[in-house]
């Protein structure tokens, strides 16, 4: 079997046992990629020449005195607004296009430790931005599994490649959805963690009180494994939480369902949800059942508000967080400017997307004096009953299940033109990251077009062993997660 | 019409702390441009901010001394403004949720009384870079190396009247600040701005009137300057019947004057909300009572002790040599000394500190603040050196003045020799010792002398014998003289009374 084919577990069972070598893990890989990315264009940067010469060492280096890391020789693609020391980091802007951070994310140290192989850089949204990759400054990604369609947003690109097969496994960042939706339009396994499980310094900021870094990958246990690569408490990062990291491959063990309690949000399943994606979930709360879990029927009222009380939020920091793109110190600079006013203007102007400087702009606004208590203090007060909501739930049960969307992936260009109908993708992600919980979307079926549909486990916080587990256990009771898109 | 002036000032104070509020780069002024930076107070895409705890520390010192009420709960708050020195767009400041609130100090006012001048608010926050317009090169350059400082922000209520007013709240303060250790005060390097806002209204009057705030002001001087230009100012254009117009004013130094910056028009809106890097600051009762029992003693109550009646526990001959009787001072104790010898001795920790390592050693308070206000501090100005790097350490001071006072040498030559001792880095002995210094103090040598100086002053003696005792002095001078300064004064006197009587 070709290399490309196996998931990151195997890989690594693989190369740990001396079978593989890094650069035949390398070599089988840009021959994937050389093969697929000019229909899939899944990466802005690829690391071809440093990924080889990585792979050199450690095989040379592992001939002699065989020390391993659990990720040693593997080869993940890294959604590129995480800054990777000496690898263009541009967050899919122009702003940024030639920006090489000289620092590593936390999570880009810690895979660096583990000597895992850089392959590339994957395509985004603008500064993540968006549910689709349409708002990427340098073309959109295409969907493996329909190349007409969108691979979902904004880590489309970091979904593509692992559907693709460009990448063992990659990581994304999730401040709407932007992890589990692509994966969910992908066919893959992505998990967004706990808000302060995985460090976010280096993780080039969108909104801080709601970005994570997480997982892609081809099934849950890969998740929990590169999980385990990631997580943990960062002095960097103040917002990171210091507390132990259990072992998630452990909690993928325990195999049946049997106490544990699954919540079914009625909001989730009301008007505007696509009737295949109605069937293939339901289906799968059934299987959950099988598995012995105990369904039970809830209630999560704030659900309508989140997708408003989001855009109020994630834009008033976004429109905070990307101050510093100025034309000043770093990235790009407008040329013929008259003065500093004009500098920052045309820099700005030229520099950023019309997403980009949308959200900005309602950013700004909401942020005024006169407007704030209004809108950015309103915005917080309701978020304080989103994340009520999820306690009063979470007392009941000890997981939510819910559709990751409400449509399969849709066409490219369908919904570029009305930005409403693009936030409304992300509906059923969206309250997650405002209450700051775990969740993981994997597949749990395919619509009548061909298209994979995906399913969403919510957990306590800092509970990702449940919903792991949870998964796990779905995945290995159906076949959905073995398909494989024909890229054509 | 009668106007009465009505002044709030905002201070801030860099704090002394060895790295920057968010990061660990250092905070040394006069570094090579940009050479202290890095992700994070450089504002690069991804970087995170993690608070000081060194700087949190500081700032309840500061406020425990100022009499602030410490908030147990703190939240930094990001105000949003583009400006080329400040790299992420945004400085992260305090703003809802000041670390220190509802504070005053007591200053004396120019009539002598005390007057309560109220603290607001002291927030802490993180410096701007600097902007350098260099002449002769297109564009500017942006120096990150101060971006990131630590600031404490003190603001008042508008309880000062007059320039002279502001200067003694501004002097108060710094040196509340510099006895802390967690300001250093220099106003010209930057570490100490004042920024005054100052109102007139008709006596009598409640309500406020337009304020205008001064910027650029970076001496004591030019405080009390600027302040009585801009009250000279407003009340010519008031009592012209114009208006004031609400707007930042820089104090312009050449001119003498104060020139509008910017209008209130033109003044942002910074779009304040808490920062989301950075979870609230929860600061426990207990840690922050810690730093209250640790408070060294303030300038105020420091020089009302030096005032203070010195309290003698008893007189005891010291034994290792014969002199005077000494004073054995209770440490707690005053000092008596005058409130101008105390509040010059008070100014700073580190004279205070000084004067008081001698006079442990040296029990004579007045005797060792006329030589600390008077030889020393010229010879620290000349050098431009900080008391507390000075090359004569107390012991050396002290050892100079047990000289005088065991009849060693003579103060005179105590005085001649003090600035070799400031500058050879040698002990007070040995440089007595290498001029042969040495007072005279033998009688038969003295005798000698005395015997000479009366047989060229037949008419001198005469006149004494006669009756005019001041001519005593004259001759004692001229028996100093012809010992090159060297016989002891007081057994001269005795011996040449001896000898007349």
């Amino acid at each position: 079997m070709s290399l490309h084919k196996l998931t990151l577990c195997e890989l690594q069972k693989q190369f740990q046992a001396g079978e593989v070598t890094a650069t035949e893990i390398v070599r089988a890989y840009f021959l994937r990629i050389g093969h697929v990315e000019p229909k899939v264009k899944a990466f802005v940067t690829q690391a071809k020449e440093s990924a080889f010469m990585e792979a050199e060492v450690l095989d040379r280096k592992l001939k002699g005195w065989r020390k391993t890391q659990p990720l040693t020789g593997m080869p993940l693609a890294i959604k590129d607004n995480i800054c990777t020391d000496g690898v263009s980091t541009t967050c899919s802007s122009r702003m940024l296009q030639n920006f090489v951070p000289p620092y590593d994310a936390t999570v880009i140290a810690k895979l660096r430790a583990q000597e895992y192989i850089l392959l590339g850089k994957t395509n985004l949204d603008e500064f993540a931005m968006g549910s689709s990759t349409e708002n990427s400054a340098f073309g959109p990604s295409r969907n493996p599994w329909n190349l007409h369609c969108v691979p979902g947003g904004s880590s489309g690109g970091s979904a593509a490649a692992v559907a693709a097969e460009e990448c063992v496994a990659a990581l994304g960042s999730d401040t709407g959805g932007s992890i589990r939706q692509p994966a969910a339009f992908c066919g893959v396994v992505g998990l967004k963690p706990t808000y302060g499980r995985v460090s976010r310094y280096g993780l080039v900021a969108f909104a801080s009180s709601l970005d994570q870094i997480g997982p892609i990958t081809r099934d849950v246990s890969d998740s929990a494994f590169l999980l385990q690569a990631i997580a943990g408490h960062d002095p960097m990062d103040s917002t990171s939480v210091d507390r132990p990291v259990p072992d998630y491959m452990k909690a993928l063990q325990k195999w049946d369902l049997k106490t544990v309690k699954v919540g079914v949000p009625v909001e989730f399943f009301a008007e505007g949800l696509d009737p295949d994606v109605e069937q293939s979930v339901r289906a799968a709360i059934g299987e959950l059942k099988q598995l012995g879990a105990e369904i039970k029927e809830i209630r999560l009222p704030r659900t309508d508000a989140a997708v408003a009380v989001y855009y109020v939020i994630a834009t008033a920091e976004a429109s905070s967080n990307l101050a510093r793109f100025d034309g000043v110190k770093f990235g790009f600079r407008a040329k013929e400017t008259k003065d500093l006013l004009d500098l920052y203007m045309k820099t700005r102007q030229e520099g950023f997307g019309p997403e980009v400087k949308r959200r900005i702009m309602l950013g700004t606004y909401v942020l005024s004096a006169g407007y704030y208590d209004a809108y950015y203090g309103k915005a917080q007060a309701v978020r304080t009953l989103v994340c009520q909501d999820f306690d009063a739930a979470f007392k009941e049960v000890d997981l939510i299940v819910t559709p990751a969307t409400p449509t399969p992936a849709f066409k490219l260009g369908e919904k570029s033109e009305d930005p409403l109908q693009m936030y409304l993708s992300d509906i059923f992600t969206i309250s997650v990251n405002l209450a700051g919980l775990p969740a993981i979307a994997l597949p749990c079926g395919f619509s009548k077009e061909g298209l994979p549909i995906g399913l969403q486990l919510i957990g306590r916080a800092f509970e990702e062993e449940t919903i792991l587990r949870a998964a796990h256990a779905y995945e290995q009771s159906t076949q959905w997660h073995l398909k494989k898109p024909t890229i054509r | 019409m009668i106007f009465e002036t009505v002044i709030g000032v905002e201070v801030h104070a860099q704090l002394r702390t060895n790295s920057k509020m968010f990061c660990g780069c250092g905070t040394t002024f006069g570094l090579s441009a940009n050479s202290q930076t890095c992700p994070v107070c450089l504002g690069l895409p991804g970087s995170l901010p993690v608070i000081n705890r060194t700087a949190v520390e500081m700032a309840v010192r500061a406020g425990l001394a100022l009499n602030c009420t410490i908030a147990a709960n703190n939240q930094f708050a990001r105000k949003n403004y583009f400006y080329p020195d400040l790299p992420k767009g945004y400085q992260i400041s305090q703003y809802e949720s000041p670390i220190c609130e509802h504070g005053w100090i007591e200053v004396r006012d120019s009539s002598g009384g005390t007057a309560r001048i109220r603290i607001r608010r002291a927030h802490l926050e993180e410096d701007a870079g600097k902007n350098i317009h260099e002449t002769g090169t297109s564009g500017s350059r942006v120096d990150l190396n101060r971006a990131g400082t630590p600031l404490l922000e003190i603001v008042t209520e508008p309880d000062m009247h007059s320039a002279d007013e502001v200067v003694a709240y501004l002097k108060g303060l710094r040196e509340i600040l510099m006895y802390l250790d967690v300001c250093d005060g220099n106003m010209e390097e930057g570490s100490f701005r004042c920024e005054p806002n100052l109102s007139l209204r008709p006596l009598g009057q409640k309500q406020f009137g337009t304020k205008v705030e001064l910027k650029n002001i970076n001496s004591f001087k030019y405080v009390k300057d600027a302040v009585e230009y801009e009250i000279k100012r407003q009340t010519k254009v008031l009592t012209e019947g114009g208006k004031i117009r609400q707007e930042t004013r820089l104090w312009n130094i050449e001119r003498g004057e104060t020139a509008v910056m910017r209008s209130k028009e033109e003044a942002h809106d910074y779009r304040y909300f808490p920062d989301p890097d950075l979870v609230p600051l929860k600061l426990e009762q207990k840690w922050i009572e810690g730093f209250r029992s640790s408070l060294p003693e303030l300038p105020s109550p420091r020089m009302n002790r030096f005032i203070q009646e010195v309290i003698i526990s008893a007189w005891h001959e010291p034994p290792e040599h014969v002199g005077q009787l000494q004073k054995k001072i209770i440490p707690q104790s005053g000092y008596g000394l005058s409130e101008d010898e105390a509040k010059m001795l008070t100014a700073s920790k580190g004279i205070a500190d000084y004067f008081e390592a001698c006079v442990k050693q040296f029990p004579q308070p007045k005797i060792v603040s006329n030589w600390v206000m008077g030889e020393l501090t010229r010879e620290l100005n000349n050098s431009g050196t900080n008391i507390s790097a000075s090359p004569v350490t107390p012991e050396r001071l002290v050892s100079l003045l047990q000289l005088v006072d065991r009849g060693v040498i003579s103060l005179k030559v105590a005085r001649e020799i003090f600035p070799e001792l400031y500058s050879s880095g040698k002990v007070p002995e040995q440089i007595v010792e290498e001029k042969g210094l040495t007072q005279v103090s033998d009688e038969g040598a003295l005798a000698k002398i005395i015997e000479e100086v009366l047989g060229k002053s037949p008419g001198q003696v005469a006149q004494f014998k006669e009756g005019k005792q001041q001519v005593l002095g004259f001759l004692v001078g001229q028996v100093m003289k012809a010992s090159g300064g060297k016989a002891n004064p007081g057994k001269v006197n005795e011996l040449l009374r001896k000898k007349l009587g």
